[in-house]
């Protein structure tokens, strides 16, 4: 499959009090068409950021991105799903992961019968109708998931969605991410500081550095885990570890600066 | 899968046990009580004062000559004619405020070019207070049913509109984040993300704004009325007629309860994602 999206120079600079500060270097990549990219970096390096600019939600300072269209697609181009709880507490289960479809004009019936499926998908049958005060933390973030796959967008960017789960919680919502994208094959940017997760998840890592973020390394990891895969022998492989150590070795220089 | 967890599930549970607990007094039935008992307990002590001549009832009427008056009203009809007016006051004035309250309040909250327009009229006329515009409205509207609704509706708008602002400009940026990378439409950030973002806080200047439409009424009742529960009030004190006076005051007491806990009942509907969350 050829190349789905091209970044290229992509850079941000924040200016504070008069002094201009670089948070994302320029930035050169290119996703593969169904390709689940990570991107790990230490805190501040500018992954958000990042991934914000594609999403629409903020200015690049320089350089340019595309995301190319089926011929004919009239598919929206990106869905987000955000770090914190980002699902609106007054709409009920259903209306949230139906919000996009609302947005592109879908008529009311049209988009509950097109999103309980996907609802079934992420594990949350019975609950259409429920508000997310009734759901706990991971199942309003299945809701969040529920919504951007509902999109289908050609392209999927995920803000480290399950970094505020507790750990059980988390591998549970891992393993449902991989077996929901496997049935889908969505383009994934998928932004974490977890070397772990990234592993785990992504056919490919890219690596930043601290602020400001420049592409370190960029390790392939379908040649060394095939799809599809289960979480846990990924993890009590030896070429875990390997991969955990090459990652770890770029980003310990930034997280020993970050404390000096 | 986990079960859906209710926030106040362990709370809940403790105290039914307490509650369970054979041979005692659960301390809610005892404040419960209590509650009841010390308005009544009141009513006694001021009755007893009265008849053993400590309370002057010229000025404080015995209670039971207070419900006498009371059920006089009630029965030749007179006290339900000045309820039903002042009622229908309040009810039109509110709603003429509160709408464009929320309208405006919304639109200033989202728009900032209206809010470069609006927020300085706000600011400016907000201080006055709202009973000192009567005779203007007055002059406006005239001294018939016109003035009460437009002074209520001044008096509610103000409010609505700056806690209705307050309620979209604290909604959380993550929210209008979700609405523009899922392409929401104008009108939605409206509908479906504004409004019901500051829904809690529109009902807080729904509450704030009924206490002072209750004010209001009666002030512009005292002075340019025939008719109302506060040209009952006015009138009864002229003529010296003590015990209709307080009769009065107690209707509007009345009034006044009975309004807030409809308002408390209409959030609990609206807003189910706050309930047991305070407001105001």
């Amino acid at each position: 499959m050829g190349q789905k999206v091209h970044i290229g120079g992509l850079r941000k600079e924040f200016t504070v009090r008069g002094r201009t500060f670089a948070a994302l270097a320029p930035i050169d990549l290119e996703v593969r068409a169904g390709e689940f990219v990570a991107i790990v970096g230490p805190s501040g390096c500018g992954k958000t950021t990042l991934l914000r600019i594609l999403a629409g939600l903020e200015r690049s300072s320089g350089g340019a991105f595309a995301v190319d269209r089926e011929r004919g697609s009239t598919r929206p181009l990106n869905a987000m799903v955000f770090q914190e709880q980002s699902i609106f507490p007054w709409m009920s289960v259903v209306d949230n992961v139906a919000f996009g479809l609302k947005a592109r004009g879908v008529p009311r019936k049209a988009r509950r019968e097109a999103v309980l499926p996907m609802i079934r998908t992420v594990g949350l049958a019975g609950f259409e109708d429920a508000l997310p005060h009734q759901l706990s933390g991971g199942m309003k973030q299945r809701v969040s998931l529920a919504r951007a796959f509902a999109m289908d967008p050609e392209l999927l960017l995920m803000d480290e969605p399950f970094a505020a789960l507790d750990e059980q919680t988390k591998l549970v919502l891992q393993a449902e991410l991989l077996r929901i994208w496997e049935g889908t094959r969505k383009t994934v940017l998928y932004v974490t500081h977890s070397i772990d997760e990234a592993i785990v998840l992504a056919d490919r890592i890219v690596v930043l550095s601290g602020r400001p973020g420049r592409i370190l390394d960029l390790i392939d990891v379908t040649t060394v885990f095939l799809r599809p895969r289960d979480v846990a022998s990924v993890r009590s492989s030896s070429q875990y570890g390997e991969l955990f150590a090459r990652v770890w070795r770029h980003l310990r220089g930034a997280a020993v600066d970050l404390l000096s | 899968m986990t079960a859906p967890v209710r926030a106040d599930a362990y709370g809940e549970a403790a105290r039914r046990t307490r509650a369970a607990r054979p041979g005692r007094v659960s301390r809610r039935t005892i404040e419960r009580a209590l509650s009841v008992l010390s308005p009544i307990a009141l009513l006694a002590v001021w009755e007893a004062g009265a008849i053993v001549g400590i309370v002057d009832t010229r000025f404080f009427s015995a209670p039971t000559r207070i419900f006498a008056a009371l059920g006089d009203l009630l029965s030749t009809g007179e006290m339900q004619g000045h309820i039903v007016i002042s009622l229908q006051r309040i009810a039109i004035g509110f709603v003429l405020g509160a709408v464009p309250g929320i309208v405006l309040g919304l639109a200033i909250g989202l728009v900032p070019i209206v809010r470069a327009i609006v927020q300085p009229l706000v600011d400016a006329t907000f201080p006055i207070p709202k009973i000192a515009l009567l005779p203007m409205v007055m002059l406006l509207f005239g001294i018939g049913e016109g003035s009460k609704y437009a002074i209520i509706a001044i008096a509610v708008l103000f409010l609505v509109l700056i806690n209705t602002e307050a309620g979209v400009r604290n909604i959380e940026r993550i929210y209008l984040d979700v609405g523009r990378n899922y392409g929401a439409s104008r009108l939605m950030f409206f509908t479906d993300i504004a409004l019901p973002g500051a829904l809690p806080m529109i009902m807080a200047g729904l509450k704030l704004g009924m206490g002072v439409a209750l004010i209001v009424i009666v002030s512009a009742e005292f002075v340019g009325a025939r008719s109302g529960i506060g040209y009952l009030i006015f009138n009864s004190w002229n003529t010296f007629q003590v015990d209709k006076m307080y009769a009065g005051l107690m209707v509007i007491a009345i009034i006044g309860f009975a309004s807030a806990v409809g308002l408390a009942a209409l959030e609990r509907a609206l807003v189910p994602w706050k309930a047991g969350q305070r407001i105001s």
